[in-house]
Protein backbone atom coordinates (compact mmCIF):
# COMPACT_ATOMS: atom_id res chain seq x y z
CA UNK A 1 0.00 0.00 0.00
CA UNK A 2 2.91 2.21 0.58
CA UNK A 3 5.83 2.98 -0.39
CA UNK A 4 9.45 2.30 0.62
CA UNK A 5 10.50 5.73 1.46
CA UNK A 6 6.73 6.71 2.97
CA UNK A 7 7.72 3.50 5.21
CA UNK A 8 10.61 4.45 5.88
CA UNK A 9 10.14 7.68 7.41
CA UNK A 10 7.11 6.38 9.42
CA UNK A 11 9.52 3.87 11.14
CA UNK A 12 11.89 6.79 11.23
CA UNK A 13 10.95 9.94 11.52
CA UNK A 14 13.58 12.29 12.15
CA UNK A 15 11.39 15.53 13.27
CA UNK A 16 9.49 14.10 16.28
CA UNK A 17 9.39 16.49 19.10
CA UNK A 18 8.72 20.04 21.06
CA UNK A 19 10.47 22.65 20.91
CA UNK A 20 11.22 23.84 24.40
CA UNK A 21 10.25 27.80 23.25
CA UNK A 22 8.66 28.02 20.11
CA UNK A 23 7.76 30.74 18.75
CA UNK A 24 4.94 29.39 16.40
CA UNK A 25 2.90 26.47 17.19
CA UNK A 26 -0.09 24.87 14.88
CA UNK A 27 -2.30 22.03 15.52
CA UNK A 28 -5.13 20.94 12.90
CA UNK A 29 -7.23 17.44 12.11
CA UNK A 30 -9.69 16.07 14.45
CA UNK A 31 -9.81 12.57 16.73
CA UNK A 32 -13.22 11.73 13.90
CA UNK A 33 -10.63 11.70 11.26
CA UNK A 34 -8.18 10.06 13.20
CA UNK A 35 -5.96 12.36 12.29
CA UNK A 36 -4.42 15.44 14.63
CA UNK A 37 -1.01 17.04 14.26
CA UNK A 38 0.82 19.40 16.15
CA UNK A 39 3.59 21.35 14.27
CA UNK A 40 6.58 23.83 16.53
CA UNK A 41 8.30 25.94 14.52
CA UNK A 42 11.70 28.11 15.58
CA UNK A 43 11.53 31.53 13.42
CA UNK A 44 14.55 33.75 13.21
CA UNK A 45 15.23 36.73 10.48
CA UNK A 46 11.71 35.64 8.68
CA UNK A 47 13.19 31.84 8.27
CA UNK A 48 12.15 28.79 9.58
CA UNK A 49 15.11 27.78 11.66
CA UNK A 50 13.60 24.52 13.31
CA UNK A 51 10.55 22.45 13.12
CA UNK A 52 9.60 19.39 14.99
CA UNK A 53 6.17 17.62 15.41
CA UNK A 54 3.57 15.01 17.43
CA UNK A 55 1.01 13.45 15.31
CA UNK A 56 -1.45 10.49 16.33
CA UNK A 57 -2.42 8.82 13.11
CA UNK A 58 -1.73 6.39 10.23
CA UNK A 59 1.76 5.89 8.77
CA UNK A 60 0.62 8.32 6.37
CA UNK A 61 -0.23 11.04 8.83
CA UNK A 62 2.99 10.64 10.47
CA UNK A 63 5.61 10.26 7.93
CA UNK A 64 3.66 13.70 6.17
CA UNK A 65 4.85 15.13 9.40
CA UNK A 66 7.83 14.44 9.03
CA UNK A 67 8.48 15.38 5.29
CA UNK A 68 6.50 18.72 6.03
CA UNK A 69 9.19 19.63 8.88
CA UNK A 70 12.19 18.81 6.67
CA UNK A 71 10.09 20.75 3.76
CA UNK A 72 9.81 23.67 6.09
CA UNK A 73 12.95 23.84 8.08
CA UNK A 74 15.49 26.86 5.88
CA UNK A 75 12.99 28.18 4.37
CA UNK A 76 11.64 32.11 4.63
CA UNK A 77 7.86 32.64 5.60
CA UNK A 78 6.98 33.27 2.24
CA UNK A 79 8.36 30.37 0.96
CA UNK A 80 7.41 27.87 3.34
CA UNK A 81 3.74 29.21 2.84
CA UNK A 82 4.26 28.35 -0.97
CA UNK A 83 4.54 24.81 -0.04
CA UNK A 84 1.79 22.61 -1.18
CA UNK A 85 0.78 18.51 -0.13
CA UNK A 86 2.23 17.75 -3.90
CA UNK A 87 5.52 19.05 -2.77
CA UNK A 88 5.07 16.57 0.28
CA UNK A 89 3.92 14.06 -1.55
CA UNK A 90 6.67 13.71 -4.05
CA UNK A 91 9.17 13.79 -1.17
CA UNK A 92 7.29 10.72 -0.18
CA UNK A 93 7.82 8.77 -3.16
CA UNK A 94 5.48 10.25 -5.66
CA UNK A 95 2.65 7.41 -4.83
CA UNK A 96 0.67 7.90 -1.47
CA UNK A 97 -2.26 6.61 -1.94
CA UNK A 98 -5.26 8.23 -3.26
CA UNK A 99 -6.96 7.83 -0.05
CA UNK A 100 -4.65 9.60 1.92
CA UNK A 101 -4.28 12.64 0.35
CA UNK A 102 -6.05 14.34 2.68
CA UNK A 103 -2.83 13.57 5.27
CA UNK A 104 -0.73 15.96 2.93
CA UNK A 105 -3.21 19.02 3.26
CA UNK A 106 -3.07 18.26 7.00
CA UNK A 107 0.09 19.29 7.29
CA UNK A 108 0.05 22.06 5.06
CA UNK A 109 -2.77 23.20 6.89
CA UNK A 110 -0.97 22.78 10.35
CA UNK A 111 2.00 24.54 9.09
CA UNK A 112 -0.18 27.67 7.89
CA UNK A 113 -1.49 27.82 11.32
CA UNK A 114 1.80 27.47 13.66
CA UNK A 115 3.34 30.58 10.72
CA UNK A 116 -0.07 32.55 11.45
CA UNK A 117 0.56 31.80 15.11
CA UNK A 118 4.37 33.22 15.05
CA UNK A 119 2.77 36.06 12.97
CA UNK A 120 -0.19 36.83 15.68
CA UNK A 121 2.39 36.70 18.57
CA UNK A 122 5.28 38.76 16.70
CA UNK A 123 2.95 41.46 15.40
CA UNK A 124 5.54 44.17 16.89
CA UNK A 125 8.40 43.05 15.01
CA UNK B 1 10.27 -13.08 15.93
CA UNK B 2 7.49 -13.89 13.10
CA UNK B 3 4.41 -14.48 15.05
CA UNK B 4 0.70 -14.26 13.46
CA UNK B 5 -2.15 -13.19 15.97
CA UNK B 6 -4.89 -12.74 12.50
CA UNK B 7 -6.28 -16.05 12.54
CA UNK B 8 -10.01 -14.46 12.58
CA UNK B 9 -8.66 -13.17 9.33
CA UNK B 10 -7.62 -16.54 8.30
CA UNK B 11 -5.85 -19.42 9.33
CA UNK B 12 -2.76 -21.21 8.35
CA UNK B 13 -4.04 -24.93 6.89
CA UNK B 14 -3.03 -27.76 9.22
CA UNK B 15 -0.70 -30.01 7.25
CA UNK B 16 -3.11 -33.01 7.92
CA UNK B 17 -5.76 -31.28 5.62
CA UNK B 18 -3.17 -30.68 3.13
CA UNK B 19 -1.90 -34.47 3.08
CA UNK B 20 -6.46 -34.93 2.92
CA UNK B 21 -6.78 -32.80 -0.44
CA UNK B 22 -3.66 -34.04 -2.21
CA UNK B 23 -4.97 -37.38 -3.68
CA UNK B 24 -8.25 -35.44 -4.57
CA UNK B 25 -6.00 -33.09 -7.24
CA UNK B 26 -3.39 -35.50 -8.93
CA UNK B 27 -5.05 -39.26 -8.67
CA UNK B 28 -8.94 -38.69 -7.49
CA UNK B 29 -9.92 -35.91 -9.78
CA UNK B 30 -13.43 -37.24 -10.90
CA UNK B 31 -16.54 -34.71 -11.07
CA UNK B 32 -18.74 -35.98 -8.27
CA UNK B 33 -22.34 -36.22 -11.34
CA UNK B 34 -20.39 -38.61 -13.61
CA UNK B 35 -21.45 -41.99 -13.20
CA UNK B 36 -18.17 -44.04 -13.72
CA UNK B 37 -15.64 -44.77 -11.18
CA UNK B 38 -13.66 -41.36 -10.94
CA UNK B 39 -17.29 -39.94 -10.47
CA UNK B 40 -18.64 -42.34 -7.22
CA UNK B 41 -14.71 -41.84 -5.82
CA UNK B 42 -15.74 -38.25 -5.76
CA UNK B 43 -19.32 -38.75 -4.94
CA UNK B 44 -18.04 -41.06 -1.91
CA UNK B 45 -15.53 -38.39 -0.79
CA UNK B 46 -18.05 -35.75 -1.12
CA UNK B 47 -20.41 -37.06 0.67
CA UNK B 48 -18.35 -38.36 3.99
CA UNK B 49 -17.22 -34.81 4.16
CA UNK B 50 -20.83 -33.67 3.95
CA UNK B 51 -21.52 -36.10 6.93
CA UNK B 52 -18.60 -34.98 8.83
CA UNK B 53 -19.92 -31.08 8.88
CA UNK B 54 -23.03 -32.58 9.87
CA UNK B 55 -21.98 -34.73 12.24
CA UNK B 56 -20.41 -31.90 13.76
CA UNK B 57 -23.07 -29.14 14.39
CA UNK B 58 -26.08 -32.08 15.10
CA UNK B 59 -27.62 -31.83 11.49
CA UNK B 60 -28.36 -34.42 8.95
CA UNK B 61 -25.74 -34.88 6.20
CA UNK B 62 -28.71 -33.92 3.56
CA UNK B 63 -28.96 -30.33 5.47
CA UNK B 64 -25.73 -29.32 4.40
CA UNK B 65 -24.92 -27.84 0.99
CA UNK B 66 -21.66 -26.57 -0.08
CA UNK B 67 -20.78 -22.90 -1.15
CA UNK B 68 -17.69 -21.11 -2.10
CA UNK B 69 -17.50 -19.08 0.95
CA UNK B 70 -18.83 -17.84 4.44
CA UNK B 71 -19.99 -14.51 2.14
CA UNK B 72 -21.97 -16.60 -0.69
CA UNK B 73 -23.68 -18.86 2.61
CA UNK B 74 -25.21 -15.55 4.31
CA UNK B 75 -26.01 -13.91 0.74
CA UNK B 76 -27.93 -17.53 -0.21
CA UNK B 77 -29.32 -18.20 3.51
CA UNK B 78 -31.07 -14.08 3.80
CA UNK B 79 -31.25 -13.63 -0.26
CA UNK B 80 -32.93 -16.97 -0.55
CA UNK B 81 -35.49 -16.69 2.04
CA UNK B 82 -36.14 -13.04 1.45
CA UNK B 83 -36.96 -13.92 -2.90
CA UNK B 84 -39.00 -16.96 -1.90
CA UNK B 85 -41.08 -14.95 0.64
CA UNK B 86 -41.56 -11.66 -1.86
CA UNK B 87 -41.75 -8.81 1.16
CA UNK B 88 -41.67 -8.61 4.98
CA UNK B 89 -39.63 -7.29 7.60
CA UNK B 90 -35.86 -8.61 8.33
CA UNK B 91 -33.89 -8.72 11.48
CA UNK B 92 -30.37 -8.58 11.96
CA UNK B 93 -27.69 -6.46 14.23
CA UNK B 94 -25.62 -3.74 13.48
CA UNK B 95 -22.50 -5.60 14.37
CA UNK B 96 -22.82 -7.72 11.42
CA UNK B 97 -20.10 -9.00 9.07
CA UNK B 98 -20.36 -6.90 5.76
CA UNK B 99 -21.58 -10.17 3.70
CA UNK B 100 -25.04 -9.77 6.07
CA UNK B 101 -25.28 -5.88 6.22
CA UNK B 102 -24.96 -5.64 2.56
CA UNK B 103 -26.73 -8.35 1.75
CA UNK B 104 -29.62 -6.84 3.74
CA UNK B 105 -29.13 -3.06 2.73
CA UNK B 106 -29.46 -4.43 -1.00
CA UNK B 107 -32.93 -6.03 -0.06
CA UNK B 108 -34.30 -2.81 1.60
CA UNK B 109 -33.41 -0.88 -1.57
CA UNK B 110 -36.04 -4.09 -3.07
CA UNK B 111 -38.50 -2.99 -0.97
CA UNK B 112 -38.08 -4.94 2.47
CA UNK B 113 -38.02 -3.66 5.56
CA UNK B 114 -35.10 -4.32 7.64
CA UNK B 115 -34.21 -3.98 11.37
CA UNK B 116 -30.91 -3.69 12.43
CA UNK B 117 -30.80 -4.49 16.36
CA UNK B 118 -28.66 -2.10 18.21
CA UNK B 119 -26.38 -3.61 20.74
CA UNK B 120 -25.08 -2.93 24.60
CA UNK B 121 -21.40 -2.14 25.69
CA UNK B 122 -20.74 -5.72 25.52
CA UNK B 123 -22.01 -6.03 21.81
CA UNK B 124 -24.90 -8.41 22.85
CA UNK B 125 -28.03 -7.23 20.56
CA UNK B 126 -30.62 -5.60 22.17
CA UNK B 127 -34.32 -5.20 22.11
CA UNK B 128 -34.80 -8.28 20.01
CA UNK B 129 -38.09 -9.24 20.89
CA UNK B 130 -39.51 -6.07 21.04
CA UNK B 131 -38.48 -5.85 17.28
CA UNK B 132 -40.21 -8.52 15.61
CA UNK B 133 -44.03 -7.55 13.71
CA UNK B 134 -46.14 -9.37 12.01
CA UNK B 135 -44.78 -9.36 9.12
CA UNK B 136 -40.70 -10.72 10.19
CA UNK B 137 -39.89 -13.73 7.76
CA UNK B 138 -36.43 -13.79 8.77
CA UNK B 139 -33.83 -12.63 11.65
CA UNK B 140 -30.14 -13.08 11.03
CA UNK B 141 -28.08 -12.75 13.70
CA UNK B 142 -23.98 -13.60 13.90
CA UNK B 143 -23.14 -16.29 16.66
CA UNK B 144 -19.52 -14.89 17.89
CA UNK B 145 -18.45 -11.31 16.52
CA UNK B 146 -15.45 -11.79 14.50
CA UNK B 147 -14.09 -8.07 15.74
CA UNK B 148 -15.03 -8.03 19.30
CA UNK B 149 -15.81 -12.02 20.00
CA UNK B 150 -18.46 -11.61 21.87
CA UNK B 151 -20.71 -14.63 21.88
CA UNK B 152 -24.69 -14.40 21.02
CA UNK B 153 -26.98 -16.34 23.23
CA UNK B 154 -28.49 -17.76 19.91
CA UNK B 155 -30.24 -20.47 21.48
CA UNK B 156 -32.77 -17.91 23.33
CA UNK B 157 -33.36 -15.93 20.10
CA UNK B 158 -33.44 -18.84 18.39
CA UNK B 159 -36.33 -20.05 20.47
CA UNK B 160 -38.18 -16.90 19.96
CA UNK B 161 -38.07 -17.29 16.29
CA UNK B 162 -39.35 -20.83 16.28
CA UNK B 163 -42.14 -20.37 18.68
CA UNK B 164 -43.06 -17.33 16.62
CA UNK B 165 -43.19 -19.54 13.54
CA UNK B 166 -39.84 -17.10 11.67
CA UNK B 167 -36.90 -18.73 9.89
CA UNK B 168 -34.10 -17.82 12.10
CA UNK B 169 -30.24 -17.73 10.43
CA UNK B 170 -26.97 -17.26 12.11
CA UNK B 171 -23.59 -16.32 10.42
CA UNK B 172 -21.23 -19.02 12.84
CA UNK B 173 -17.82 -18.41 10.28
CA UNK B 174 -16.06 -17.10 13.52
CA UNK B 175 -17.74 -19.73 15.83
CA UNK B 176 -17.26 -22.77 13.93
CA UNK B 177 -15.48 -25.06 16.09
CA UNK B 178 -14.84 -22.74 19.05
CA UNK B 179 -17.94 -22.84 20.55
CA UNK B 180 -20.73 -25.72 20.69
CA UNK B 181 -23.21 -25.64 17.64
CA UNK B 182 -26.09 -27.96 18.09
CA UNK B 183 -28.48 -26.76 15.21
CA UNK B 184 -31.51 -28.41 16.88
CA UNK B 185 -30.98 -27.55 20.52
CA UNK B 186 -30.41 -23.87 19.19
CA UNK B 187 -33.37 -23.62 17.01
CA UNK B 188 -30.99 -22.39 14.20
CA UNK B 189 -33.12 -22.85 10.45
CA UNK B 190 -29.76 -21.47 8.52
CA UNK B 191 -26.43 -21.54 9.52
CA UNK B 192 -23.33 -20.23 7.65
CA UNK B 193 -20.00 -22.23 8.44
CA UNK B 194 -16.44 -21.23 6.28
CA UNK B 195 -13.32 -23.49 5.98
CA UNK B 196 -10.53 -21.26 6.03
CA UNK B 197 -10.97 -19.85 9.47
CA UNK B 198 -10.61 -23.26 10.76
CA UNK B 199 -7.25 -24.69 9.09
CA UNK B 200 -9.05 -25.55 5.97
CA UNK B 201 -8.47 -24.26 2.77
CA UNK B 202 -10.14 -20.70 1.32
CA UNK B 203 -12.76 -21.19 -1.16
CA UNK B 204 -15.34 -23.42 0.20
CA UNK B 205 -17.83 -23.05 2.98
CA UNK B 206 -21.48 -24.44 3.47
CA UNK B 207 -24.74 -23.37 4.41
CA UNK B 208 -26.95 -25.44 7.41
CA UNK B 209 -30.30 -25.52 5.65
CA UNK B 210 -33.25 -27.21 8.12
CA UNK B 211 -34.76 -29.80 6.28
CA UNK B 212 -38.50 -28.24 5.45
CA UNK B 213 -36.81 -24.63 4.86
CA UNK B 214 -37.24 -23.85 1.39
CA UNK B 215 -35.26 -21.18 -0.11
CA UNK B 216 -34.96 -19.43 -4.31
CA UNK B 217 -31.38 -20.38 -5.44
CA UNK B 218 -29.55 -17.25 -6.54
CA UNK B 219 -27.03 -19.22 -9.33
CA UNK B 220 -29.00 -21.35 -12.41
CA UNK B 221 -27.42 -24.19 -13.55
CA UNK B 222 -26.86 -28.38 -12.76
CA UNK B 223 -28.51 -30.01 -10.06
CA UNK B 224 -25.33 -30.02 -7.91
CA UNK B 225 -26.44 -29.34 -4.30
CA UNK B 226 -29.89 -30.33 -4.65
CA UNK B 227 -29.98 -27.79 -7.24
CA UNK B 228 -30.06 -24.89 -4.76
CA UNK B 229 -25.98 -24.24 -5.53
CA UNK B 230 -25.21 -25.32 -9.19
CA UNK B 231 -21.62 -25.56 -10.05
CA UNK B 232 -19.15 -28.56 -10.13
CA UNK B 233 -18.21 -29.33 -5.82
CA UNK B 234 -14.92 -28.23 -4.96
CA UNK B 235 -13.86 -31.99 -3.76
CA UNK B 236 -10.59 -31.61 -2.79
CA UNK B 237 -11.94 -27.93 -0.80
CA UNK B 238 -14.42 -30.18 0.79
CA UNK B 239 -12.72 -32.91 1.04
CA UNK B 240 -9.99 -30.53 3.04
CA UNK B 241 -12.76 -28.52 5.17
CA UNK B 242 -14.01 -31.84 6.62
CA UNK B 243 -10.96 -32.91 7.95
CA UNK B 244 -10.29 -29.61 9.44
CA UNK B 245 -13.85 -29.74 10.94
CA UNK B 246 -12.65 -33.38 11.95
CA UNK B 247 -9.09 -32.43 13.46
CA UNK B 248 -10.81 -29.68 15.66
CA UNK B 249 -11.16 -30.18 19.70
CA UNK B 250 -11.98 -28.94 22.99
CA UNK B 251 -8.63 -29.11 24.09
CA UNK B 252 -6.85 -27.28 21.36
CA UNK B 253 -10.26 -24.04 22.33
CA UNK B 254 -9.23 -24.47 25.95
CA UNK B 255 -5.20 -24.00 25.09
CA UNK B 256 -6.05 -21.12 23.29
CA UNK B 257 -8.36 -19.80 25.88
CA UNK B 258 -5.56 -19.59 28.29
CA UNK B 259 -3.34 -18.13 25.98
CA UNK B 260 -5.90 -15.51 25.14
CA UNK B 261 -6.09 -14.85 29.14
CA UNK B 262 -2.40 -14.54 29.45
CA UNK B 263 -2.28 -11.98 26.45
CA UNK B 264 -5.19 -10.11 27.41
CA UNK B 265 -3.69 -9.83 31.63
CA UNK B 266 -0.30 -8.72 29.81
CA UNK B 267 -1.58 -6.28 27.66
CA UNK B 268 -4.10 -4.52 29.94
CA UNK B 269 -0.98 -3.92 32.19
CA UNK B 270 -0.17 -1.01 29.74
CA UNK B 271 -1.74 2.52 30.69
CA UNK B 272 -5.01 3.35 29.31
CA UNK B 273 -5.87 0.63 27.80
CA UNK B 274 -9.65 -1.60 27.53
CA UNK B 275 -10.52 -4.78 26.68
CA UNK B 276 -13.75 -4.61 24.16
CA UNK B 277 -16.33 -7.42 23.95
CA UNK B 278 -17.51 -9.35 26.78
CA UNK B 279 -15.31 -11.11 29.83
CA UNK B 280 -16.81 -14.06 29.76
CA UNK B 281 -18.76 -15.10 26.90
CA UNK B 282 -15.74 -14.76 24.28
CA UNK B 283 -14.31 -16.25 21.49
CA UNK B 284 -11.42 -18.18 22.71
CA UNK B 285 -9.02 -16.87 20.56
CA UNK B 286 -9.88 -13.46 20.00
CA UNK B 287 -8.98 -10.27 21.65
CA UNK B 288 -10.22 -6.84 20.81
CA UNK B 289 -8.07 -3.43 22.84
CA UNK B 290 -8.20 -0.38 22.69
CA UNK B 291 -5.18 1.48 22.91
CA UNK B 292 -5.46 5.38 24.01
CA UNK B 293 -3.71 8.18 22.40
CA UNK B 294 -2.24 5.94 19.24
CA UNK B 295 -3.69 5.44 15.96
CA UNK B 296 -4.54 1.69 14.69
CA UNK B 297 -2.98 1.37 11.32
CA UNK B 298 0.64 2.98 13.14
CA UNK B 299 0.33 0.47 15.16
CA UNK B 300 -0.35 -2.20 13.23
CA UNK B 301 2.63 -1.40 10.78
CA UNK B 302 5.08 -0.76 13.97
CA UNK B 303 4.13 -4.18 14.75
CA UNK B 304 4.57 -5.92 11.88
CA UNK B 305 7.73 -4.64 11.68
CA UNK B 306 8.36 -6.60 14.66
CA UNK B 307 7.32 -9.65 12.73
CA UNK B 308 3.77 -9.45 14.66
CA UNK B 309 -0.04 -9.84 12.36
CA UNK B 310 -2.71 -8.15 14.00
CA UNK B 311 -5.75 -6.48 12.24
CA UNK B 312 -6.96 -2.80 13.30
CA UNK B 313 -10.69 -1.51 13.51
CA UNK B 314 -9.07 2.24 12.78
CA UNK B 315 -10.53 4.52 9.54
CA UNK B 316 -7.10 4.84 8.59
CA UNK B 317 -7.17 0.87 7.50
CA UNK B 318 -10.35 1.30 5.71
CA UNK B 319 -11.20 2.73 2.34
CA UNK B 320 -14.40 4.82 4.11
CA UNK B 321 -12.22 6.48 6.52
CA UNK B 322 -14.77 5.80 9.06
CA UNK B 323 -13.51 3.77 12.29
CA UNK B 324 -15.47 0.03 12.42
CA UNK B 325 -19.04 0.01 12.48
CA UNK B 326 -18.95 -2.82 15.18
CA UNK B 327 -16.76 -0.86 17.80
CA UNK B 328 -19.36 2.27 17.21
CA UNK B 329 -22.55 0.37 17.79
CA UNK B 330 -20.59 -0.82 20.98
CA UNK B 331 -20.05 2.95 21.73
CA UNK B 332 -16.44 3.42 21.80
CA UNK B 333 -16.08 7.09 20.94
CA UNK B 334 -14.43 7.73 17.42
CA UNK B 335 -10.45 8.41 18.56
CA UNK B 336 -10.62 5.01 20.81
CA UNK B 337 -12.10 3.16 17.97
CA UNK B 338 -9.14 4.44 15.98
CA UNK B 339 -6.81 2.90 18.24
CA UNK B 340 -8.15 -0.48 18.55
CA UNK B 341 -6.24 -3.67 17.65
CA UNK B 342 -7.61 -7.28 17.55
CA UNK B 343 -5.23 -10.24 18.65
CA UNK B 344 -6.42 -13.34 17.54
CA UNK B 345 -4.96 -16.55 18.27
CA UNK B 346 -5.08 -19.95 16.72
CA UNK B 347 -3.75 -23.97 17.91
CA UNK B 348 -0.31 -23.25 16.51
CA UNK B 349 0.22 -20.10 18.95
CA UNK B 350 3.38 -20.47 21.27
CA UNK B 351 3.15 -19.33 24.69
CA UNK B 352 6.43 -17.88 23.59
CA UNK B 353 4.65 -15.46 20.77
CA UNK B 354 2.23 -14.70 23.83
CA UNK B 355 5.57 -13.46 25.34
CA UNK B 356 6.81 -11.71 22.35
CA UNK B 357 3.71 -10.01 21.70
CA UNK B 358 3.29 -8.43 25.28
CA UNK B 359 6.57 -7.33 25.31
CA UNK B 360 6.70 -5.80 21.71
CA UNK B 361 3.10 -4.13 22.17
CA UNK B 362 4.03 -1.96 25.28
CA UNK B 363 7.57 -1.09 23.29
CA UNK B 364 5.23 0.15 20.32
CA UNK B 365 3.09 1.99 22.44
CA UNK B 366 5.52 3.45 24.01
CA UNK B 367 6.91 4.71 21.23
CA UNK B 368 3.43 5.89 19.79
CA UNK B 369 3.02 7.64 22.75
CA UNK B 370 5.83 9.64 22.53
CA UNK B 371 5.13 10.65 18.78
CA UNK B 372 1.33 11.51 20.25
CA UNK B 373 0.34 15.32 20.48
CA UNK B 374 -2.25 13.70 23.17
CA UNK B 375 -1.16 12.99 25.91
CA UNK B 376 -2.63 11.51 29.58
CA UNK B 377 -3.84 14.29 31.62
Amino acid sequence: MYSEKLMERFRNPKFVGKIKYPDGVGEEGNMRCGDIMKLYIKVKDNKIMDAKFETFGCAAAIATSDALCELAIGKTLGEALKIKKEDIIKLLGGDVPKIKYHCSVLGVETLHKAIEDYKKKHKSF
Amino acid sequence: MKTYLDNAATTKVDSEVVKAMKPYFEEKYGNASSLHSFGSEAKKALEESRKKIADKINADPSEIIFVSSGTEADNLAITGIAKLKGKGHIITSKIEHPAVLETCKELEKNGFDVTYLNVDKDGFVKDFEKSIKSNTILVSIMHANNEIGTVQDIEKIGKICRSKNIIFHSDCVQSFTKEKIDVKKMSIDLASFSSHKIHGPKGIAALYIKEGIKLKKLMFGGHHEKSIRPGTENIPGIVGFAKAVQIANENDVERIKQMRDKLINGLLKIPDTRLNGDKEKRLCNNISISFRYVEGESMLLYLDEKGIAVSTGSACSSQSLEPSHVLISIGLPHEIAHGTIRYSLSKYTTEKEIEYTIKTTKEVIERLRRISPIKRR
